[in-house]
């Protein structure tokens, strides 16, 4: 692509909208810097990972986006969130962009409750009017689960291997019909086979949502993602360690050509 | 390296290894023995206190010690302390009223919804509550209820029974709820879920057979308690017939009638003994029962 990105600047974006944004984007817990001057226009429909060594603020990032980081006391922010457009931390209720921003976490976190009331949750705690046998029936066949439970949707979430939990997970994410699935390190914990599960699912799912994926694994990032932003982390004086965006670029440019010796280094698995 | 070098070094590892295993076992078997024996020591107790309650209590049991009231103390072998029996579950009924609600309640406070430094006082109120001897929960029942309606009576009883068991349903609960992952906490959050819908529809649930062990554990001692009702139900020969009179209780017809020099009256207290314990042996086995419901 002849697009020059800067390196904290937009990818070439051709007839995509941009979905989440940040500007000049400070994250603190305390007085601890946790991130600092993020600028991204994230694109919608795409997936994008966000890439880095431990501690450079991915997971502080996407927390940001669905306002988990709100259950934390001492988190606060500078800079702005919007969601095509809209300040996502003013005058709006943390509430409803969850609703339209889901997550799928580190861990499989199925509830305790059976696959069924697992997807129905969302519809249940909204108050939304539909057929819930046909949300839960859509959800799983979105995520590729229908066919190993459709007989036994009563029986406990839990029960499932780590692989169908997480693949739950995301069909009870996307049960809500979000706009954007945040993904915080969905397959870490998982087997290879899963793992390929899983990600092929994701590409599908690119095709209706915004993505929106933290991953350690950068081959990860290299064969499913269109856009890949590179983290990177600083010691503080204090010992701590303070994220920041090095460069956000179409995933192939991020690891054939990176502007920035910091990317190249990292991709080429020099540190990290 | 010559193949003589590798075998000797082969050979020396093999026997360090043939060494090594052979030295401790005796030693592990020494202190396995030693850990056993006290094991037995410790259970010798239990077993003669259980043995002796049984084969003392046993016999006295039969139908007249289920449906009738106290004998007078010269009439040998006759009366029960049905009127005990039925004093205890209902004390015991009262107290937990009052006590599942508000302890329920204060530990899903605790863990769910307070803030700063306020969860660390209510905890160390909460243990040094538990700490307080049982009796002194009886004495200030009586300050505060049985001084203030002019008499002894169930409520009152019940009330000092539910002080006691506070402190054990606020901690069991909220050590249940704790345990829930904060992931599945995030995850309900994460659907748009309010904090309320949360709690209610995905911690709660979860955490629920965990809270009935406690609550089940809370009940047992409460029904083992002598102390807290001598202050507050004393005790009575006669049917209850209203919440606000003296009441009879097993544990302080076992303690009344073990002091007195009255043979009938004192095998009666025996089978008493027998089913206070068949009482807190049958709410164990239901604790362990919700136990093995439990999710996390």
């Amino acid at each position: 692509m002849e697009h020059t990105a800067q390196h904290t600047d937009v990818p070439a974006l051709k007839n995509t909208e941009t979905a989440i944004a940040t500007e000049q984007l400070n994250v603190y817990y305390g007085d601890f810097l946790a991130l600092r001057g993020v600028n991204m226009a994230i694109p919608e429909r795409k997936v994008t990972a966000l890439i880095g060594p431990s501690g450079c603020g991915k997971s502080t990032l996407i927390r940001c986006f669905n306002r988990l980081n709100d259950l934390i006391d001492s988190f606060h922010l500078d800079g702005r969130v919007t969601y095509y457009g809209q300040d996502l931390y003013q005058d709006v209720d943390a509430v409803q962009v969850r609703r339209r921003i889901g997550m799928v976490f580190q861990q499989p976190n199925p509830f305790p409750k059976s696959i069924y009331d697992n997807i129905a949750f969302g519809a249940r705690a909204t108050g939304l009017k539909t057929d819930l046998d046909a949300l839960v029936e859509r959800s799983l066949k979105r995520s590729a689960l229908w066919e190993e439970v459709k007989d036994k949707l009563k029986t406990n979430g839990l029960s499932l291997s780590g692989g169908q939990q997480q693949r739950l997970c995301i069909a009870r994410a996307i049960s809500t019909q979000p706009d954007v699935v945040l993904m915080d390190e969905p397959c870490s914990s998982l087997d290879p086979i899963s793992t390929l599960k899983i990600e092929s699912l994701i590409r599908e799912l690119a095709e209706e949502y915004t993505i929106i994926i933290v991953t350690h694994n950068m081959q990860q990032a290299a064969r499913m993602a269109d856009y890949t932003a590179f983290f990177n982390a600083e010691a503080t004086e204090d010992g701590k360690r303070s994220g920041y965006l090095v460069e956000f670029a179409p995933t192939q440019k991020i690891f054939d050509q990176p502007a920035q010796e910091a990317t190249r280094n990292y991709v080429n698995g020099q540190f990290g | 390296m010559t193949a003589t070098d590798y075998r000797s070094r082969a050979d020396r590892a093999r026997r360090a290894i043939a060494e090594q295993t052979s030295g401790p076992s005796y030693f592990d078997l020494f202190w396995t023995g030693v850990a056993g024996f006290f094991t037995l020591l410790a259970l010798i107790p239990l077993v003669l206190v259980l043995v002796y309650v049984v084969i003392r209590g046993f016999s006295r049991l039969n139908w007249a010690a289920f449906t009738q009231l106290p004998p007078p103390p010269l009439a040998p072998d006759q009366g029960g302390f049905a009127n005990a029996l039925i004093g205890t579950l209902i004390m015991v009924g009262i107290g937990a009223l009052v006590s599942v609600p508000f302890g329920v309640l204060a530990a899903i406070y605790l863990s769910e919804f307070s803030q700063g430094q306020v969860p660390r006082w209510i905890r160390f109120a909460t243990n040094v509550l538990s700490g307080v001897p049982s009796i002194l929960m009886g004495v200030f029942i009586y300050g505060l209820f049985v001084i203030t309606t002019g008499t002894y009576s169930a409520v009152a009883g019940g009330f000092a029974l539910g002080v006691l068991m506070l402190p054990i349903i606020v901690r069991t609960t909220d050590e249940s709820l704790q345990i829930v992952p904060k992931q599945v906490r995030w995850a309900a959050i994460g659907m748009g879920a309010s904090k309320f819908q949360t709690v209610l529809r995905v911690v709660l649930p979860a955490a629920l057979p965990a809270i009935a062990t406690g609550l089940t554990l809370a009940v047992a001692r409460a029904a083992g308690e002598t102390a807290p009702l001598l202050f507050t139900a004393l005790f009575s020969q006669y049917w209850l017939d209203s919440l606000f009179q003296p009441t009879a209780s097993l544990s302080v017809l076992v303690y009344n009638f073990a002091t007195v020099p009255y043979e009938g009256q004192q095998r009666l207290a025996w089978a008493a003994a027998l089913i206070l314990v068949g009482i807190v042996l049958l709410t164990s086995i239901l604790a362990r029962w919700a136990t093995r419901k439990q999710i996390y």
